[in-house]
């Protein structure tokens, strides 16, 4: 007989025969409070950082202000090719080595933690959003839900081979817990928070 | 097969450098204070975990329903699923796919499965270079350590440790403490691995029935750098580790981080579905014992264990004994329940490793009876012969004394003579009860003594 077998045949035999059934989840995440306010303060204290813009181009103004526009910038966002590299979706993941800033948009944010869920649609290539120094992340005030209740609802079936919630840049506080930001993936997130 | 130190007796190796058992005891302490301000910050808490153990439990009277539809639907989405009953068996899976590939290098993430399954000694047997990309496991990996709890692997070591391991492995300057430095010279060196690696490994935090695919969380980003890059990515996890809808998802991922280090979520919360277009995905899951706890009534509610290591942040026995002192993959509470499952006689010695204080059971998030469950494991070892035999004698002893009134009053009489008058022989290194703790003054007089003189007036008074 297949390990297989033998297992859930074993699992069948031993798991309880009283069912317990599934509670409902609807009365979770009802707690009222400024959704916007909480992903800004949430984001702050977990590293991250963000600007609040009104459309693309005040994205472009604060890249070309702050980033070294002389290394590569790529991005999956057609608005901001005057910037950054569009035509890197197909190219073999690790040529993406020395990306110093991505930027990609998400689906929507979650204020409780202020995680952003991003699936391979959005991320070009899987390894975008890790790979790369710094990270951009566009997404719309409109699109920040309250708790992860209400960011499951929005992805409900949703297809994807690939999906993140991202919350802050890589971080680590495995030396005596001091808290260090830069692990392996991006070393700085910040959020273009858009209207 | 014996061959490792009890508990108590790894314990006391560990409690002999004082200075350095307090910083470890106040950095766990430290670690659960952050895990209750982020507990506080969620009206909803406690129902959170009412929903998470009820969920959990639907799982266990279902689990051989959930992972037949996890499988199927992990198919659909093109993915190869493997089972291995034992730890043997998974390894040699895990083996086959690297043969298959004919690659010789694996970058791996934090898996404490594997851990379980002594994976990595096993490749490196078959001369399969193995690195662990999570910075604590890699950490350990280098000074040649199994990790110390589950989520923080180098939680025993100082930043004086980790430099000297880097500066011997990765020539890093000496002297040079700095954790942002040290993390940095990580990040260049595993950079370097993970390009180069064709198959990435990682464990599993959540495997959801309904859609076939698994979620792994890490602040690091680690996880993903090995996956997307490698071409083949291999996934191991205990059949546990099943869920059965994609909501529910919302529960445990509110849970776990905070329970674990206080963050209000992972940095990464990576849903695997399918494979890279032309890649190759797999899954192993695997038994290794799982089923027998299945069956244990008393115990099998420790598989709903979602590994946040909030037990073992809070134990006041974990945080002065330090993790290496359970020699097992899993230490702390929830360790010495799983362990005793995988060989009673090697663990027999974990339940007692317990001031059954309760208060494991009360920050779990999936609401496991830990403290019960180790009271309980006793009672199961003493039965079957296995209790530690310090604890067997002592017990024989006890038996005699309590049995004989005669006997008892003599041994009290000795007991308050010799602690006043020769206090050294009770005060003393070879005396388990002085470790950590100073002995009461004794009474002058036994309760019996006292009875005997004032109980009469002591009865006429209570009857008036
Ligand atoms: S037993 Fe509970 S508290 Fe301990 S690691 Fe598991 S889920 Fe966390």
């Amino acid at each position: 007989m297949s390990s297989r077998t033998i297992i859930l045949e074993k699992i069948k035999q031993n798991q309880p025969t009283a069912t317990s059934v599934l509670p409902n989840l609807d009365i979770l995440g009802l707690e009222a409070f400024d959704v916007l306010e909480k992903y800004k303060t949430v984001l702050k204290g977990i590293g991250g950082d963000f600007l609040e813009v009104k459309d693309y181009d005040a994205v472009i103004d604060f890249v070309k202000k702050n980033y070294a526009l002389d290394k590569r910038i790529i991005t999956t966002l057609p608005e901001l090719s005057e910037i950054a590299d569009t035509d890197w979706f197909n190219d073999e993941p690790h040529t993406l080595e020395n990306v110093e800033l991505t930027l990609i948009k998400a689906h929507f944010g979650v204020a409780e933690n202020s995680a952003l869920w991003v699936t391979d649609a959005l991320l070009g290539q899987r390894v975008t959003a890790f790979i790369t120094q710094y990270l951009a992340i566009v997404v719309h005030k409109k699109d920040i839900v309250a708790t992860m209740h209400q960011g499951y609802d929005r992805i409900g079936d949703q297809e994807y081979g690939f999906g993140t919630f991202i919350a802050g840049p890589s971080k680590t506080a495995d030396i005596e817990q001091s808290l260090v930001l830069g692990a392996h993936g991006a070393r700085g997130l910040i959020v273009f928070i858009m209207d | 097969m014996k061959n490792n130190l009890e508990h108590s007796e790894a314990a006391a190796i560990f409690n002999k450098d004082v200075k350095r058992v307090d910083w470890h005891d106040e950095t766990l302490w430290f670690v659960r204070e952050k895990r209750d301000k982020a507990a506080h910050q969620i009206p909803e808490w406690e129902l959170l975990r009412e929903m998470a153990s009820e969920i959990k439990n639907n799982v266990l009277s279902n689990i051989h329903d959930y992972l037949l539809e996890f499988e199927s639907n992990a198919q659909k989405n093109g993915i190869v699923v493997h089972w291995a009953a034992d730890a043997e068996e998974h390894n040699k899976i895990v083996h086959s796919i690297m043969e298959k590939h004919g690659v010789k290098q694996m970058v791996k993430s934090k898996s404490m499965l594997t851990e379980e399954c002594h994976l990595n000694e096993y490749l490196s047997e078959k001369g399969i270079d193995v690195i662990d990309s999570d910075l604590g496991e890699r950490i350990v990996q280098l000074r040649k350590e199994p990790p110390s709890h589950i989520v923080l692997p180098a939680i025993h070591l100082k930043k004086e440790d980790v430099s000297e391991t880097f500066h011997e492995h990765l020539g890093t300057e000496k002297g040079n403490n700095d954790p942002q430095y040290l993390t940095e010279a990580a990040r260049l060196h595993l950079r370097d691995t993970f390009l180069t690696r064709k198959v990435a490994l990682t464990g599993v935090n959540f495997a959801i029935a309904e859609t076939g695919e698994i979620v792994v969380c890490t602040n690091e980003g680690n996880a993903d750098m090995g996956a997307h890059l490698a071409d083949v990515h291999i996934a191991c996890m205990g059949f546990e580790k099943i869920i059965p809808q994609r909501k529910h998802l919302s529960v445990f991922l509110r849970l776990l981080a905070r329970s674990a280090t206080g963050q209000p979520i992972t940095t990464f919360s990576s849903h695997f579905k399918k494979p890279r277009d032309g890649k190759e995905m797999h899954i192993v899951i695997v038994d290794n014992g799982r089923t027998t706890q299945l069956g244990r009534e008393d115990f099998r509610n420790s598989l709903k264990c979602i590994r946040c290591g909030a037990c073992m942040n809070t134990c006041p026995v974990y945080r002065r004994s330090g993790g290496h002192s359970y020699h097992n993959a899993v230490a702390g509470p929830i360790g010495s329940i799983l362990a005793p499952n995988l060989d009673m006689n090697k663990n027999a010695d974990l339940p007692f490793a317990s001031t059954l204080c309760g208060s494991c059971t009360n920050v779990c998030p999936v609401k496991i009876d830990i403290h019960d469950q180790l009271y309980k494991w006793r009672q199961v070892l003493v039965k079957e012969g296995h209790a530690p035999l310090g604890k067997t004698i002592a017990m024989n002893g006890m038996a005699t004394v309590l049995a004989n009134p005669m006997v008892f009053d003599l041994a009290g009489k000795v007991g308050r003579f010799v602690m006043k008058n020769i206090p050294v022989l009770v005060n003393n290194s070879l005396n388990p009860w002085y470790k950590q703790r100073e002995m009461p003054a004794p009474p002058n007089e036994s309760f019996r003594e006292w009875y005997k003189k004032n109980g009469t007036e002591f009865n006429n008074k209570n009857n008036e």
